[in-house]
């Protein structure tokens, strides 16, 4: 069961994950993303290509999905305006075992990062905006998935 | 052929617009020289197209490379790169 949703309304991390659950997996991985509020940041506004988020989103489930034997996904991004402490996005899934699940989450949140079309807009108390910048680090941690096998993939090697 | 060209961020802001729909001349062969050519459009453009390392580029929703091909593309993005999760 994989679910990809691009809103504006707040989701319910606690209602998703028992979606997974359910599932059976017995191993559910979930990353939250929360709107930081430092250096009095207001709003974080959030612009995307609605066409291409979408895309882009079910094909990094379609490549987790590829990766690793996943019996669930779910990936929700939130859009527009968002108020510091609101979650942003929401990555979990559910596999039988715990490597799968935690090495898909962490890709699929990297892939997020550098490949989904979104752009991030900082407005602070005192009235000044600026769009986030792009971090390299970010590019790094996503180029580390095509240069290593997963840490599960590691370990089925080694054992 | 009238291509629409979508632009996304600071790159939206800097042009003034969401979007316009052009024809590019027929020398116009790839994203680099569609963006050059589009520069010479207004002082916004030009701004928002000062500096190509900072830009991005998708044809028809696929990421490319700024020498990427424009021929028998729809749609042409040009972005900032992106910052989302």
């Amino acid at each position: 069961m994989t679910t990809v949703r691009v809103q504006h309304a707040p989701f319910d991390v606690g209602a998703e994950l028992a979606l997974l659950d359910r599932l059976g997996g017995g191993a559910v991985a979930s990353f939250t993303g929360i709107v930081r509020g430092q250096g009095g940041l207001v709003e974080l506004f959030l612009e995307h290509h609605p066409v291409m988020t979408a895309a882009a989103l079910q094909r990094f489930v379609d490549e987790a999905e590829a990766r690793w034997p996943l019996v669930g996904a779910t990936v929700i991004h939130r859009c527009g305006a968002l108020a510091p402490g609101e979650a942003i996005v929401l990555v979990a899934t559910a596999s039988l075992h715990r490597a799968a699940a935690l090495d898909a989450c962490a890709y699929l949140i990297d892939r997020l990062k550098v490949a989904a079309p979104f752009w991030k807009r900082e407005r602070f108390a005192d009235g000044t905006e600026r769009w986030v910048e792009a971090r390299v680090e970010d590019d790094r941690a996503a180029a580390s998935w095509q240069d290593q096998p997963s840490r599960a993939e590691t370990r089925a090697v080694q054992r | 052929m009238a291509v629409e060209i979508l632009y996304f961020a600071w790159v939206r802001e800097q042009v003034g617009v969401p979007s316009e729909t052009i024809e590019p001349p027929t020398d116009v062969r790839d994203v680099a020289g569609l963006i050059a050519w589009l520069s010479t459009r207004s002082p916004g453009h030009a701004a928002a197209f000062a500096d190509t390392g900072r830009l991005r580029a998708a044809i028809d929703q696929a990421f490319v490379p700024l020498d990427a091909p424009i021929a028998g593309a729809r749609e042409i993005a040009i972005f900032p790169p992106v910052t989302g999760g």
